[in-house]
């Protein structure tokens, strides 16, 4: 029962980082129809990111509130990797429509060879340490074992700031001019157009957005485990996009669901079955999730026009 | 001497006219200050591990250069485009027809020659190598790198089966490389087959696997498709690792037999290669023999290629990437026809995976990530989807460029002494990659085309109009 007390607060905290990543894929996929392949990558850059503006934080300026630093470090990763995003879309991605139908695929494969090549190059293979910087731990009850359920201060900071940006995000989305002209485009690209919409703007604007809610689970999966390494992307990108596919791609509460249950599922299959075959059960559910439920829990069935 | 030095300097007058200096150097400057921007921090300062912590080097001068080369890039593009369009404007009629059928023709004539002059070059290299460096022994590191390459046009050829052809992007081509690798490592291993009856074997196993993974993901189309395959190749990588008991796990299948000259073994004694054909013996006799051995299996793979494209499979392959909807509607069964393109795909790639076995003598799970199959993908993509000397030279290039330039001492002496290109190879492949895609979505070095055209061809191919998931 601890155990399963104390794997449930695991998964869920590690739910969260998923969900935020997932929702990058879902809106893309969304408004674009493409698999943007590269996002995993610009979540390990946002981690780097974030790592190398802690240092020169903590160190070079002396801040020594860890909530202070956090903070701004937050922004600055988010402000940075927004640009990222938008320079990818423009770069490979917009002279793309129109051209055939793999062609987006191929190119996001190409970005993200590139993302993770260009931050070995320039940042070294070595995993990147940071020094621990949440090690609080409240103790929730003790098991008659003596086993105890401990709730970290990092995972309270890391589902705090989960809910406080989605809950942003989603006013974002459902009630402002912006959130409205993205899903005009995700409904009916051309009739938006027809009707003023900048659809150019709204599809750089929501890689913007997923950028930068990637790059707050950049700096959240630093906060969590404490190290990060060029190819840290890959893994995390592929069980990101089987959450929001499994949540029901396009849709965003299906996302950040999907997210959960990926995290819930991966943390409860390492501690009940077998650590090696973690990544495993997540790949396998990817296929089953896209042969067998292609529209996920959330989605919309998808109608094939000819 | 005066009048042309006349009519080039008008011309040069229209074009500055026409290129308005001012606008064309601020977006130059917004390009390089994006530059910047994007650099902060991840170049500007690089993190350095001293015992257990971290600490920063600034690089500004770094991020300065590439900044100025972005500026001056953007700068010579504005130049570049702003001509194009002043020549443009002002056609000569007959030149602007003279170039666009000069162009396919002057490809073909090509095409007509370099076919044979690369196999010419293919067939004689180890006597090339043999005389140019003058020494069996000399030539081991060239014949060895003609080894690797010739892998990766085989690799090449056999997933430009499933992508070039059928359409089908498959993103976990290297699952079947790895059942090819571990097919012949674990049955001459543990029965003692010998690579002769392993070869075929290792390709129906591939083949099969290929059958198997193929059948749940028939309904799937482009993206998805692709995603499945890449979770299938990964799954199969993990199993690999962690099945310890069957596969030694990541420690990999070691001391796995040599290959034989049909049944003679390249050894020194007797009843060997060289005793048997009287010939002094030397480790290279084995190299180049493997040569020929992937040379000819590559070989194989293209002259299967060519006919299947001709017999109505191929063409239905062909049919399936242009429109799989027309495909259905005219009665041709997309299921067989996924299927087979799948498990032919997926045979080569198992022939190819037990030479590699036989030709490392170790095979572990770590030489088959996905990086892997980025690169085989990538060498399709880049030689031009379907076509297969196009798959051949983007081979050449993209596994022999980077060792080229390894070794090319004057790239030292600008970098830097510790300056090595194969870091920078990635970065390049994925680079090529999206630049393909922008500029030459259908190929850099020649052009993929249905093999048979009712009447004539449309201006646009539907697939070049097509968007999305389709």
């Amino acid at each position: 029962m601890e155990i399963f007390v104390q794997q449930l607060i695991n998964g869920l905290t590690l739910g969260s980082i998923y969900g935020l990543i997932a929702i990058g894929y879902t809106m893309v996929f969304g408004i674009i129809g493409m698999v943007n392949f590269a996002h995993g990558d610009v979540f390990m850059l946002s981690a780097f990111i974030s790592l190398i503006f802690f240092l020169i934080l903590t160190t070079w300026l002396g801040i020594s509130s860890i909530a202070l630093a956090l903070l701004i470090v937050l922004v600055i990763a988010m402000v940075l990797t927004s640009l990222w995003g938008w320079a990818i879309e423009r770069i490979a991605y917009r002279p793309l429509r129109g051209s055939f139908r793999l062609a987006p695929l191929i190119s996001a494969i190409g970005v993200s060879i590139f993302l993770s090549n260009f931050v070995q190059v320039a940042q070294g293979a070595r995993n990147k340490p940071t020094p621990p910087m949440v090690g609080d731990v409240i103790v929730l009850f003790q098991g008659e074992s003596g086993y105890n359920v401990a709730l970290s201060y990092k995972q309270i900071i890391i589902m705090v700031v989960t809910a406080v940006l989605l809950t942003i995000f989603w006013y974002l989305v459902q009630k402002t001019t912006l959130g409205r002209a993205q899903r005009a485009c995700e409904q009916d690209r051309k009739m938006a157009a027809l009707l003023g919409i900048n659809v150019d703007r709204t599809i750089s604007l929501t890689f913007v957005i997923g950028a930068a809610l990637a790059s707050v689970a950049g700096t959240m999966y630093l906060l969590y485990y404490g190290v990060v390494s060029f190819n840290d992307g890959f893994v995390p990108g592929v069980k990101a996009f089987t959450a929001a596919v499994l949540g029901g791609i396009g849709s965003l509460p299906g996302a950040v669901l999907g997210g959960l249950i990926i995290g819930l599922i991966e943390v409860f299959w390492s501690a009940y079955f077998s650590i090696e075959y973690k990544d495993v059960a997540a790949f396998s559910i990817l296929a089953i999730v896209l042969i067998f439920m292609p529209s996920g829990i959330l989605g919309r069935p998808e109608v094939e026009k000819v | 001497m005066n009048a042309p030095s006349i009519t080039t300097t008008a011309q040069t007058e229209a074009v500055t006219r026409s290129f308005d200096l001012g606008a064309a150097f601020k977006d130059a400057l917004k390009t390089a200050l994006i530059m910047l921007g994007l650099s902060i921090p991840i170049l500007s300062y690089r993190t350095d591990q001293s015992g257990a912590e971290l600490f920063l080097t600034p690089r500004w001068g770094l991020v300065a250069i590439l900044c100025a080369i972005v500026f001056g890039l953007r700068l010579v593009l504005h130049a570049f485009t702003a001509s194009r369009a002043y020549r443009q404007a002002t056609p000569a009629a007959h030149q602007a027809t003279e170039a666009v059928h000069a162009e396919p023709s002057a490809f073909q004539h090509v095409s007509r020659f370099a076919i044979p002059f690369f196999l010419g070059v293919a067939l004689a290299f180890p006597l090339l190598i043999y005389l140019i460096q003058g020494g069996l022994n000399e030539s081991r590191y060239w014949v060895d790198l003609g080894i690797l390459i010739l892998t990766y046009v085989m690799l090449g050829w056999g997933l430009n089966i499933v992508v070039g052809l059928a359409g089908l992007l498959d993103l976990g081509y290297v699952a079947f490389y790895a059942v090819g690798a571990y097919s012949y490592a674990l049955l001459s291993t543990t029965f003692g087959l010998s690579f002769w009856i392993c070869l075929p074997l290792a390709g129906i196993l591939a083949a099969f696997w290929g059958m198997i993974l193929g059948f749940p993901v028939l309904r799937l189309r482009g993206d998805y498709l692709a995603i499945v395959t890449l979770a299938f190749g990964e799954i199969i990588r993990l199993v690999l690792i962690n099945w310890v008991d069957l596969t030694n796990g990541g420690a990999g299948i070691s001391s796995i037999p040599r290959a034989t000259f049909f049944g003679l073994p390249f050894t020194a004694g007797e009843g060997g290669f060289a005793a048997t054909f009287g010939l002094e013996f030397n480790g290279m006799h084995r190299m180049i023999f493997l040569y020929y051995l992937i040379l000819a299996l590559a070989l194989l793979t293209n002259f299967v290629t060519m006919r299947l494209r001709k017999l109505p499979v191929g063409r239905a392959w062909e049919a399936l990437r242009e429109d799989e909807i027309a495909c259905r509607s005219l009665g041709i069964n997309t299921t067989n026809t996924k299927l087979t393109a799948f498990s032919i795909g997926a045979m080569f790639g198992g022939f190819a995976g037990s030479f590699f076995a036989v030709r490392q003598g170790f095979v572990s799970p770590e030489s088959f990530n996905f990086l892997e199959s980025a690169i085989i993908l990538a060498i399709v993509v880049l030689g031009g989807m379907g076509s297969q000397i196009g798959v051949a030279i983007a081979a050449i290039v993209l596994v022999g460029g980077p060792e080229i330039l390894r070794n090319l001492t004057f790239l030292q002496a600008i970098f830097g002494s510790g300056f090595d290109p194969n870091e920078y190879r990635l970065l390049l492949f994925g680079a090529g990659m999206v630049a393909m895609m922008v500029w030459r979505p259908r190929g850099l070095i020649s052009e993929r085309e249905p093999s048979v055209i009712l009447k004539e061809r449309k201006a646009i191919s539907g697939s070049l109009v097509k968007e999305g998931h389709g």
